[in-house]
């Protein structure tokens, strides 16, 4: 039982700190050009950056 | 426009669509071509919406971008500000979703211990968390259908979201009571997965939506047309379309199209008016001839004073007689609609026998309770859910990678049932431009094929433009040219090498035979390039492929005359000539009345109204506002194998939603007789469900493959 004491907490705060990112995630534009991100890798940098 | 002024020290945000853009190399160079203008701080391409936000400085204009991105070769509008990029459908459906996954894995974890027999103060406890995990998210999560089906009941109607709703919350209440009571088994997880899985329906469904919409916007956002003012003291400014009043006077350069109806002031000049009427030949117009808007100027700049602008124009009789026609259309339900209209009641019912049955059969309220409730949740559409939006999603993805773009699901189920199809002639079988003849170019020597590139790149008339694609495609490079100079109704003058050389409009006999243009090269005699419209490519393949799908095509066409003959004959279609909007309208009428379903194909303002009357329809990219506005389909790309291809693709995503709801439907039917009967546990549930669901899924992604609905791909 101490085990569990431990370890529920655990796996629930992991699970609201998956939730607390995806949400960042929304909020901050990341869903915006799913499209885009998808073929943005293939770009090849040139020059600067 | 489209700009917004930013800081006092002068940045500027301008949004510019580009609808050529569609994979990597795309928006790579469409960043680095616009990032190496000077001024241009920064590009940054949006593909989803097909649009580039560009923040530079103030003294570059807009036009200097779109000369920019139209020298790499993505023809490129500012976006009309009064048109917003409309709300997407899938972010409110977005958190939902996430909650309800967040709490079905947690509350799972949890029920696994359970259900492998956990027990006592240890279940209690699990299944305290569970409802402090499950009440809120459900709540939460839930609120999408409990919404829908308010305003459902609200109305006196039921909706596949009534049973969904009354199901998860009997289901939770249950829940709630069993873990108070410190009862064997709670029903959290179910509902949460039945939660989650209609909710990733939902997200399907919009993202298909917001997907085609996305797509066609790129199209139909393009900037409303305008116009040069000409003031009175001779100043000059750009004025939108639905600015302008009657008595201004527009200035009209070669290459544009007219932005209202007006009267020719000064000059003389040919226009192209297919658009309009369909007719391909370019009539010609002296001053004071009246001239209607949507006419392609295509020789000389000219004046025209504005008689009737915004809603008085020739195209606001075409938009009543639209609107009128669409109402055909809107009788059509979905069948997704038609499957809840039969599945809501059903399930209803069913659940009420059962809670009947048990409680005559003797057992107690409570059990009774249980049994109609796991009920509920077992016939609960998941897969149902699934069936139709998923099969749709996976379909329009690929006929868009395929270059069809599907604008909303219902137009899939309607275009998979016609079986005749009308083709519009000018711009739908043809490419309603004109195109170099190929054997002259092939007959050009080398160099002066690259002259001809050269002098053409500096013009933006349309003859210029299309000569420049065929050299382009010809791989000619453009010979290096000095002192270029365009003479306005003459044509492109300039020094190569020493030599004289020109690109103009013939004199004398040639200029009344039609498009031709002339190329000379000092020493040399002179070459003459005609130009026609030409068929589309591919044109025999696509009405072989639509004669294998038994759907018999013919053509109408708003044109009359010899080149109508000529396509009939080329196509070996039968083909009606001279047919007015309204006339096109009837055609499909009697046809309506006879038991056909039409699938109407056009592109110009004429073919608006039979667009909307037809039970499908679809446009070529390059169509009118109008014609794209109308079509359920937009076909990119100049083959019009992608006609018969967005059949094909409708008619193998019905028998995959067809196989769908057969799997959906013998899942319950297996089911339910053991949920009646009182032996499903949560556990069998919950993998039921799931199960089913997956099924429903991976039956659609076969649309994806590389199908045998797709011949081109296939082969």
């Amino acid at each position: 039982m101490t085990g569990l004491a431990f370890l529920i907490p655990v796996a629930l705060l992991m699970g609201l700190a998956g939730l607390w990112a995806f949400f960042w995630a929304l909020r901050s534009g990341q869903f915006e050009d799913l499209d885009g991100a998808a073929a943005r890798i293939l770009i090849e940098e040139e020059g600067e950056s | 426009m489209a700009t917004q002024p930013q800081t006092a020290h002068a940045r500027q945000t301008t949004v510019l669509v580009v609808p050529g853009m569609h994979c990597a190399s795309c928006m790579g160079k469409v960043e680095r071509g616009l990032t190496a203008l000077a001024g241009v701080e920064s590009a940054r391409v949006n593909l989803s919406a097909r649009q580039v936000s560009v923040i530079h400085d103030p003294a570059l204009h807009e036009p200097d971008l779109v000369a920019a991105l139209e020298r790499i070769g993505f023809p490129s509008q500012p976006r009309g500000q009064d048109l917003a990029p409309p709300a997407s459908a899938v972010k409110p459906l977005l958190a939902p979703l996430a909650v309800a996954g967040f709490a079905c894995m947690n509350v799972m974890l949890l029920s696994v211990s359970v259900w492998s027999g956990a027990g006592g103060a240890t279940r209690d406890l699990f299944h305290w968390l569970s409802a402090g995990i499950g009440i809120p998210a459900i709540l939460y999560a839930g609120r999408v259908f409990f919404a829908s089906a308010w305003s459902a009941l609200k109305h006196g109607r039921t909706n596949m979201d009534v049973p969904i709703s009354i199901g998860v919350i009997l289901a939770t209440g249950l829940s709630f009571y069993e873990t108070l009571t410190h009862g064997a088994e709670a029903w959290f997880d179910g509902t949460l997965m039945l939660l989650l899985f209609l909710l990733a329906g939902r997200v399907l469904d919009a993202m298909m939506r917001d997907r085609a919409r996305a797509g066609v916007d790129a199209l139909l956002r393009q900037a409303a047309t305008g116009a040069m003012v000409v003031s009175k003291d001779g100043t000059l400014q750009w004025l939108k379309a639905r600015d302008l009043l009657p008595g201004m006077v527009i200035r009209v350069s070669a290459g544009e199209r007219l932005a209202a109806d007006g009267m020719l002031l000064t000059g003389e000049t040919r226009l192209d008016r297919s658009l309009l009427t369909g007719e391909s030949a370019p009539v010609s117009a002296r001053a004071g001839d009246a001239l209607h808007a949507g006419m392609l100027n295509l020789d000389t700049p000219v004046d025209v004073q504005v008689t009737a602008a915004g809603a008085d124009t020739t195209l606001a009789e075409i938009a009543r007689l639209m609107e009128a026609a669409g109402q055909h259309r809107s009788a059509y339900v979905r069948i997704a609609d038609r499957a809840s209209r039969l599945y809501a009641p059903a399930v209803h019912t069913l659940a009420a026998a059962s809670f009947v049955g048990w409680m005559l059969a003797g057992a107690g309220v409570y059990h009774a309770l249980v049994i109609a409730i796991s009920v509920l949740i077992i016939t609960c559409p998941c897969a149902l859910g699934l069936a139709v939006p998923v099969a749709q999603v996976v379909a329009a993805s690929a006929l868009m990678r395929g270059g069809v773009m599907v604008k909303d699901g219902g137009a899939l189920e309607r275009i998979a049932r016609v079986d005749t199809a009308l083709l519009d002639k000018t711009g739908t079988l043809t490419l309603g431009r004109p195109m170099p003849d190929g054997a002259v170019l092939d007959g050009l020597p080398e160099d002066a094929a690259q002259v001809a590139l050269a002098l053409a790149s500096h013009s933006r008339h349309p003859l210029s433009r299309a000569l420049v694609e065929a050299l382009t495609v010809r791989g000619v490079k453009a010979a290096e040219l000095t002192d270029v100079a365009e003479v306005p109704g003459e044509g492109m003058r300039a020094l190569w090498q020493g030599q004289r050389v020109a690109l103009r409009r013939p004199d004398g006999a040639a200029a009344s035979r039609g498009m031709v243009c002339v190329l000379d090269i000092d020493s040399r005699p002179a070459w003459l390039i005609a130009f026609a419209d030409r068929l589309r490519p591919d044109y025999q393949r696509a009405i072989h492929w639509l004669r294998d799908l038994s759907i018999s095509a013919q053509i109408l066409s708003g044109d009359r005359g010899q080149s109508v003959v000529d396509v009939a004959c080329a196509t070996g279609l039968f083909a009606r000539a001279g047919m007015s909007p309204e006339g096109k309208q009837q055609a499909i009428a009697m046809l309506h009345a006879a038991g056909h379903r039409v699938l109407m194909a056009g592109d110009g303002l004429n073919d608006g109204p039979a667009l909307a009357a037809a039970d499908a329809s679809i446009a070529p990219g390059s169509a009118s506002d109008v014609g794209r506005q109308a079509a359920d389909f937009v076909f990119m790309g100049d083959s019009l194998l992608a006609l018969p291809r967005a059949v094909a693709g409708a008619r193998a995503t019905m028998r995959v939603v067809r196989q769908n709801f057969a799997l959906a439907i013998g899942y319950n039917v297996l089911a339910v007789p053991l949920a009646i009967f009182g032996y499903v546990t949560p556990l069998v549930a919950a993998i039921a469900m799931s199960t089913s669901s997956l099924i429903v899924i991976g039956n659609s992604l076969r649309l994806a493959l590389p199908a045998r609905w797709n011949r081109e791909e296939a082969a």
